[in-house]
């Protein structure tokens, strides 16, 4: 077993070299008030090279049209990996203080584990502050900081809604749920009716689905968290609503527990054992290429509800691009993240070639992106059902200072108390505690809800 | 190195006197430190330096919100008393109890047979059981996670066939002996090789001797080559304890089949790397990679104590 060996020391290598800088000077940019026209035009017209680590594929002809519009900018494009590991690499490189990007990919849902450190640029001064009407309100309010602080430009957003399987649907009778309670019942029904089709699954590690859930079910646990103040309430009814409900599904076992894009999720979509993908607007585009064998059988609806009242959403995924004050070129770097994502011909690439979903008003009421029928879903114009849906997320929904670790936190305790069709009350207060205790170790206020 | 070098040529010339052969020691120490000098930078840049940077590191606490401060062995307190910790070294433990006997066995009795001379097409036998070790890990807990998957993997559509149910591999009961599973896949054919080499370096004398006195094959076995491997035996069991200890890749990669069985604290190993890179508790995880590092020291000496003992009385 002797290569095992050097794994040790190549952790500790691992550990040591990206810190080894760390007591270098941070040099960051102090914002000044407001940027005239004219020093962004001097700064757009000097040849500048700038770094953008990003992970969308095709992004290049955004970057394409950025560099035609600005001839004496250039634009180093670099997928240095997908998600955790995108983030681990940023924050190696911005503690090193140097080798960092100056314009990044990053989740809504990371925002604020950036601004926490005091790594990101507010916008505002370079023209940021007048893009607030070109988006919708709660895209908005996602890249808002409490002091109005613009810190990134939204790109693309998942608004939550349902795909469904017509053919197993009708073949059992279901209507399309309306309601959980619904849904609920018809997930019964269809496990009696075939026991190796599930009308859900419930992946049980995906945070980022459970985050989206509670979002549609008007829980905000972190509501409030401002600077070295958390507030943390995860233990709040509507959260134990969601919480319970999923666990006694699993509990009656008539929804699955499979991790999601797992190679087990893949076969299970392929051979129809999932009759729903409870998804996000990317889901759609994602499926199709995923689940090929099952083309034209799929349809889009928006989720279940819990109250027959008001439709509501969450959110699950999307992201942006922010610019890190470590840059020497802030200009040229907000401008870059402005223009590709508000550019009219760059942001209708997104939408209907990469399949970004939009978070800009003008396309999500453009006919040509709305009235796009997919084969996939039997000709249905499945933009338009997410368009509307995304009408319907709240803007209230605010992400923690540190949200891999309440990830982290929330697959060992809630996520696996559900898979087991467990004590979901319990786990919430497990995950409040492990929530609580790291918040306190890194030097937080908690402040817990009673 | 230079004053090392320099007293070297002092002591060296005085005892043996300067003039008949006098050029020679100095030359030799030099030349020694040149030649070992490739490995001794390359040892200092990439294994003395970081290691002794992360223990420098390993001392001080750095918060999201209040900085950087020196708590001197605060983090190895907290490790020591770490209920997480202790729960993954409690499973590596468990785990170098059940799978290193049973790979250790397999491969003594694989290197026994192919020793014995009964076995057919030895070489391509020898190959054949060695070449797992040279897939890399990664790759072989992907492809035994595909084998052991749920619903759809070979061996759940073969139990389907015949009426049965597989078992749950990847469930929470049989987890550990999964990855046990594919450690010993992996593993046996190594040590097999080391315990072989060893076996082939026995004096064939011995064995005659034996017959003569009237030992069959499985008393010249027990009686002669076991004993005779024990060195051998030793040096297998040292890496084993090692290796158990940090495992690493093969649960990190089964994480993505069954995140909840797998946590992030499984391993020790891999709780350092989500301590470092989720939790951005840096320090900590430097702390806690060197209580396993100690850990590991202090198994494998004990180990070896034990066994010296054992041989002398």
């Amino acid at each position: 077993m002797n290569p095992r060996f050097r794994r040790r020391t190549g952790l500790a290598a691992a550990l040591a070299s990206p810190l080894a800088f760390g007591a270098c000077a941070r040099q960051r940019v102090d914002p000044p008030e407001q940027v005239s026209r004219a020093e962004i035009d001097e700064a757009m017209r000097t040849p500048t090279e700038l770094n953008f680590w990003t992970w969308v594929p095709g992004i290049e002809k955004q970057v394409a049209l950025f560099e035609e519009a600005y001839p004496d900018i250039t634009v180093d494009v670099t997928n240095a990996a997908q998600g955790a590991g995108h983030y681990a690499k940023i924050r190696t490189a911005l503690r090193a203080g140097r080798g960092a990007p100056d314009v990044a990919q990053i989740e809504y849902e990371m925002i604020p584990a950036f601004t926490i450190t005091d790594h990101l640029l507010d916008l505002r001064p370079y023209g940021a502050g007048e893009l607030e009407d070109r988006f919708v309100d709660w895209v908005w309010a996602q890249v808002s900081g409490p002091g109005g602080e613009v810190w990134a430009i939204p790109q693309d957003t998942g608004p939550m809604g349902m795909l469904y399987r017509a053919d197993i649907f009708e073949a059992h009778g279901i209507e399309v749920p309306e309601t959980w309670e619904a849904f609920a019942e018809a997930a019964r029904a269809l496990h009696r009716a075939d026991p190796e089709v599930y009308l859900a699954n419930f992946p049980p590690s995906q945070g980022a689905y459970f985050a989206g859930s509670l979002w549609q079910a008007g829980a905000d646990p972190f509501a409030g968290s401002e600077g070295p103040v958390l507030n943390v309430d995860v233990t709040s009814e509507p959260v134990r609503r969601v919480a319970e409900y999923w666990a006694g599904l699993v509990a009656e076992g008539v929804v699955s527990t499979d991790p999601d894009f797992s190679d087990q999720w893949y076969q299970a979509a392929n051979r129809g054992k999932y009759a729903t993908w409870l998804t996000a607007a990317w889901g759609p585009v994602f499926l199709q290429s995923t689940a090929a064998s099952t083309s034209g059988k799929w349809r889009a609806a928006p989720l279940p509800q819990w109250e027959s009242g008001g439709p509501a959403a969450g959110n699950w995924g999307g992201s942006t691009n922010g610019v890190f004050n470590i840059t020497e070129h802030p200009i040229q770097a907000a401008v870059f993240a402005q223009f590709i994502n508000t550019d009219p011909e760059c942001t209708k690439a997104m939408a209907t070639e990469q399949f970004l979903f939009p978070p800009t008003k003008a396309l999500l009421e453009d006919p040509e992106f709305t009235g796009m029928e997919l084969e996939f879903y039997g000709g249905q114009k499945v933009n338009e059902v997410f368009a509307q849906i995304s009408e319907t997320v709240s803007p209230e929904f605010q992400w923690p200072p540190f949200n891999d670790q309440v990830r982290a936190d929330y697959g060992a305790t809630v996520g696996a108390a559900i898979a087991e069709g467990g004590d979901a009350a319990a786990a919430l207060g497990d995950w409040r505690d492990r929530i609580t205790a790291y918040a306190e170790y890194q030097g937080f206020t908690v402040e817990e809800a009673s | 190195m230079s004053t090392e070098s320099a007293t070297a040529t002092a002591t060296a010339p005085a005892a043996k006197g300067r003039n008949t052969k006098g050029g020679k020691g100095p030359r030799y120490a030099r030349t020694g430190y040149l030649f070992v000098a490739p490995f001794m930078i390359a040892f200092t840049a990439m294994f003395l330096v970081p290691l002794a940077y992360a223990a420098w590191f390993s001392l001080f606490r750095e918060q999201m919100i209040g900085g950087n401060v020196f708590v001197g062995l605060d983090n190895y307190t907290r490790a020591f008393t770490d209920p997480l910790l202790m729960a993954g070294l409690g499973r590596v433990a468990l785990f170098f109890l059940i799978q290193v006997p049973v790979m250790m066995a397999l491969a003594l009795f694989f290197a026994l047979a192919l020793d014995s001379a009964l076995v057919r097409l030895s070489r391509t036998v020898r190959l054949a059981i060695f070449m797992p070790y040279a897939v890399p890990s990664v790759v072989a807990a992907l492809m035994w996670g595909f084998l052991y998957g749920p619903d759809f993997g070979p061996i759940a559509q073969f139990a389907d066939r015949i009426g049965a149910t597989a078992p749950d591999f990847l469930g929470a009961d049989l987890m550990l002996g999964s990855i046990a599973n594919i450690v010993t896949w992996e593993f046996t054919g190594y040590n097999m090789i080391l315990l072989y080499a060893a076996l082939r370096a026995i004096p064939v004398e011995l064995y005659e001797a034996a017959s003569v006195d009237g030992a069959g094959p499985w008393r010249i076995a027990w009686s002669i080559k076991i004993p005779l491997l024990r060195p051998a035996i030793v040096l297998c069991m040292v890496f084993s304890v090692i290796g158990s200890f940090q495992l690493f890749n093969e649960p990190s990669i089964m994480r993505t089949l069954a995140p909840n069985v797998i946590i992030a604290e499984y391993t020790p190993n891999l709780y350092a790397y989500n301590l470092a890179f989720v939790g951005q508790e840096y320090n900590y995880a430097a702390a806690v990679s060197f209580v396993l590092g100690f850990v590991i020291m202090a198994g494998s000496y004990l180990f070896m104590l034990a066994t010296n003992r054992r041989s002398r009385s």
